[in-house]
């Protein structure tokens, strides 16, 4: 019989990647860098040891917004471009609760996008892990806000005209208090990023090249480019992180950039400590009469 | 002998300052002396400047709905003079600033002429307390103990003397100055009896019924005329432990709130018309992954922006039929403002109970109208929560399970070991995305049966409320705030031998069906009253229960009064 001691070192029941997967079985295509995101998300929360009913997974629509099916976590499977606000209430609520965002660029950077900047400002404790493969995987290959200018694609056989929204720039804009990118062929390295992501009390935002080997296969791209972030890197440097994001020469991958400062939950119980039950009569007679 | 029931109206442009806190101080003093009030009040929507009224019902006896015109106008300027003139009842009576209004000669109506303005500034130098040196003459001219009002500036400026004793003085003023006056009108309040009572307008009725169903949770956008939720909730909402959030957009709004809902908290937002619109992709989701929410819309007159300060009820086809799909929900309507308190819990049990979006119907009358009323039974407002999967083992739960009721256990996280996901998409019992049309047919069957059990719920007098003659021959049905004008008209037809009754209806989807056949089945004519123009609840009932009533609309931003609605019955009997 182990002593409490070995026990407290080597819990029993230790989960391991496997446990946060679900029944369901993903329907991405071979090769989807979506697969890498998963298995790394697994990963991170197994690393964390975080029960699978203290998890939330809140998604909206398209190919890696159906990363909460394959998960055996508590999920919510949203419309369009409404993560973040769901995931808001879930946390507004639940504090105690570690809850995910999972989406791509589509959910996050078009349809979606009005909700970023106020979910970073507000610094509300989630992280947010955006799979961006700068097409439209589940409507069959348009093009997304992230896709590069002149890119052809069914919805435009011209070119695109934009240029590409840079979301990691985006984030840090908006006041993010936790900036990372990740590579889905890198799937250690995402995992840890993840890992910190979710340990960083305020709103974490990963974003991770995701390549679609349908519509858009970019690992030879992002093979080429991705390299660490610079020896040294001071990742409280604001100005350096917006800097390195404009870099277009290289693709750079860890921890952009880190400030602590309370989350939304921690300013709104600090300015309102009271906790008082209600009860009718008193409040009517206090308010009203 | 003189009546003691009468509505007072005042008038007057914003820029003048006061109008509206005159009537609202008034109506406060008179109310915690006993007395019973029923105010309504319009404003501009221009930030600044505008004509702004505010008039009361007041009465030592319960007063339930607005009146008919006014008896007592007090004009501020030529403006109001002009635009509320022809609302004067018979032996009404006009109190003016004989600086600024110079009524035409008027046989019928009695005249009091006071420098309001020019007293002010030179017999108390202070313009400010023009409004209060109004509240004074008022309570003299018609039986308001000068000490109402004095209790209700001394709490008001209890931190700040000086201005308290100009106040007083200028209460003490007006009050003094009807000796000046002969007296000459018919209407004198009676003994109140000096039993304290409420006075909240129906949006604060709504959050005090939220708070106490439980609503922890509460995000919006500010929108006239359903700010003062938002305010409120921000306000009491922190104290209890609970988040209050305003958020980006509607849609942010509804999206959060749902999400605090999924993890446990009860949770609502409070919006107008154009507000709704945003939301409704949301309300699909609500519906399809089952989660509990109450959504208010404080209706005003539309479409687009409308008149964002003028009411309607012309948002019923969107709060039942707006969105993509079938998917079920359901509508609540309050009748008053003690209704709105009531109905609000109500509305966060149905969602608990059928875990599905419920909208509650209120309008721009109702959310800033104040009614004097009284304590509520607070052991006859119970709360439910919603069913939860305990102790089932993980692997045996089913969160969508097809149920002979339709509602089957939800799990809460961190809380419940039973994990799932709600799904947007279509799904099989437990939740896992299945698009193949027989799971379709089950899980829409499984979510509209939810449906058919609240219609079994709902289905009886408490929710549909008849009242009049058993043995009537003409049938009104109507829903929301205008209920105190129908019951006070069905009351003055019985009074002049009509066979009339009146049946309210609280609850608008689903419909309490065996009450409204019954209620049908006992009248030859049947009568829809709404305050919009295509006859939105008539549409409903046409097409549930295969009526086609006799349509009375109203449309203009203002609501019906119990004389329009008496005009109404006795054309129906009279003339067919």
């Amino acid at each position: 019989m182990a002593d409490s001691a070995t026990t407290a070192q080597r819990p029993l029941e230790a989960l391991t990647a496997k446990d946060y997967r679900s029944e369901v079985k993903p329907v991405w295509c071979p090769g989807c860098g979506d697969f890498g995101v998963l298995s790394a998300t697994y990963k991170a929360l197994a690393t964390l040891q975080i029960p699978k009913h203290q998890v939330v997974v809140v998604s909206g629509i398209g190919c890696s917004s159906r990363s909460p099916y394959f998960m055996s976590t508590f999920g919510l499977h949203g419309v369009h471009g409404r993560a973040l606000p769901i995931a808001t209430g879930v946390k507004l609520a639940r504090p105690d609760l570690t809850v995910l965002v999972m989406g791509g660029d589509g959910d996050l950077m078009a349809i979606g996008m009005g909700h970023l900047p106020h979910a970073a400002a507000r610094n509300i404790d989630i992280t947010c892990i955006m799979m961006d493969n700068q097409t439209y995987g589940l409507t069959k290959g348009q093009a997304s806000p992230t896709s590069f200018l002149g890119h052809k694609a069914k919805s435009t056989p011209y070119g695109v005209f934009a240029r590409p929204i840079n979301p990691v720039l985006m984030a840090l804009a908006s006041g993010a208090t936790f900036v990372a990118r990740g590579y889905s062929a890198r799937p250690n390295q995402l995992a840890q990023l993840i890992v910190e992501g979710i340990k960083h009390r305020g709103f974490s935002f990963i974003h991770v090249h995701s390549p679609c080997v349908e519509f858009y296969n970019t690992y030879d791209y992002y093979d080429e480019r991705v390299t660490d972030l610079p020896p040294d890197w001071d990742r409280h440097n604001l100005r350096a992180a917006i800097d390195l994001a404009l870099t277009e020469s290289q693709v750079h991958l860890g921890i952009f950039y880190q400030e602590e400062t309370p989350a939304y939950d921690e300013r709104l119980r600090q300015a309102a400590p009271e906790r008082k039950e209600f009860e009718l009569r008193r409040f009517l007679e206090e308010k009203h009469m | 002998m003189p009546r003691d029931d009468f509505v007072i109206r005042i008038g007057g442009d914003t820029a003048l300052g006061g109008i509206i806190s005159t009537g609202e101080n008034f109506t406060l003093a008179a109310a915690r002396f006993g007395f019973h009030t029923f105010t309504f009040r319009t404003y501009p929507a221009e930030i600044k400047g505008g004509h702004a009224w505010f008039q009361v019902r007041i009465s030592h006896r319960p007063v339930i709905s607005i009146g008919d015109g006014c008896d007592v106008l007090v004009a501020f300027d030529q403006e109001a003079y002009q635009l509320h003139r022809e609302d004067l009842n018979p032996y009404g009576v006009l109190i003016y600033d004989s600086d600024l209004v110079h009524p035409e000669e008027d046989k019928g109506i009695t005249l009091y002429g006071v420098p309001f303005q020019r007293l002010a500034r030179q017999e108390l130098e202070f313009v400010r307390g023009t409004n209060t040196l109004v509240q004074g003459l008022l309570a003299g001219l018609f039986g308001l103990p000068l000490v109402a009002l004095e209790e209700i500036a001394r709490q008001r400026y209890r931190r700040r003397p000086e201005i308290l004793q100009k106040n007083i003085e200028a209460l003490r003023f007006g009050y003094e100055y009807v000796k000046r006056l002969e007296k000459r009108d018919g209407f004198w309040l009676g003994a109140a009896d000096r039993v304290a009572r409420l006075v909240m307008s129906g949006n604060e009725a709504i959050v005090a019924g939220a708070l106490h169903a439980g609503c922890r949770y509460f995000a919006g956008y500010p929108i006239t005329p359903a700010s003062d939720i938002l305010e409120a909730m921000a306000a009491e909402l922190p104290r209890l432990g609970g988040v209050c959030m305003q958020t980006e957009d509607e849609i942010a709004a509804l999206a959060s709130a749902i999400g605090a809902s999924y993890a446990g908290v009860k949770a609502m937002t409070a919006t107008s018309g154009p507000g709704l619109s945003l939301m409704t992709e949301l309300l699909g989701l609500a519906s399809m992954a089952e989660i509990p929410v109450v959504i208010v819309d404080a209706q005003r007159a539309g479409p687009s922006t409308g008149m964002p300060t003028k009411l309607e009820q012309a948002d019923l086809f969107h709060a039942l039929y707006g969105g993509h799909g079938d998917f079920p929900r359901i509508v609540v309507a309050p009748g008053s403002v003690a209704d709105c308190l009531r109905m609000t819990v109500e509305a966060f049990n149905l969602a608990e109970k059928y875990q599905c979006p419920v909208i509650l119907l209120s309008d721009q009358s109702l959310s800033h109208r104040t009614e004097t009323l009284e304590m509520p039974d607070v052991a006859a407002l119970p709360v439910v929560d919603r069913l939860r999967p305990e102790g089932l083992a993980p692997e045996q739960y089913k969160r969508y399970e097809d149920t002979e009721s339709g509602v089957s256990p939800m799990a809460v996280p961190g809380l419940d070991p039973q994990t799932y996901v709600a799904p947007g998409l279509e799904h099989d019992e437990h939740g896992h995305p299945v698009l193949i049309p027989s799971v379709h047919v089950q899980m829409t069957h499984k979510r509209f049966r939810k449906l058919e059990t609240c219609r079994r719920e709902i289905d009886g007098p408490e929710f549909a409320t008849r009242y009049g003659d058993d043995k009537a021959t003409l049938g009104l049905i109507s829903w929301g705030a205008v209920e105190g004008s129908v019951r006070e008209a069905v009351e003055r037809a019985l009074a002049k031998g009509y066979r009339v009754a009146a049946l309210h209806l609280r609850v608008l989807n689903p419909l309490p069906l065996d009450t409204i056949r019954d209620f049908l089945r006992r009248v030859r004519k049947v009568m829809v009253l709404e305050v919009n123009y295509q006859g939105q609840l008539a549409h409903h009932l046409a097409a549930e229960v295969g009526i086609k009533p006799i349509r009375v609309n109203k449309i203009g931003g203002l609501p019906f009064t119990p004389g329009e609605v008496l005009a109404k019955i006795e054309e129906v009997v009279n003339h067919g």
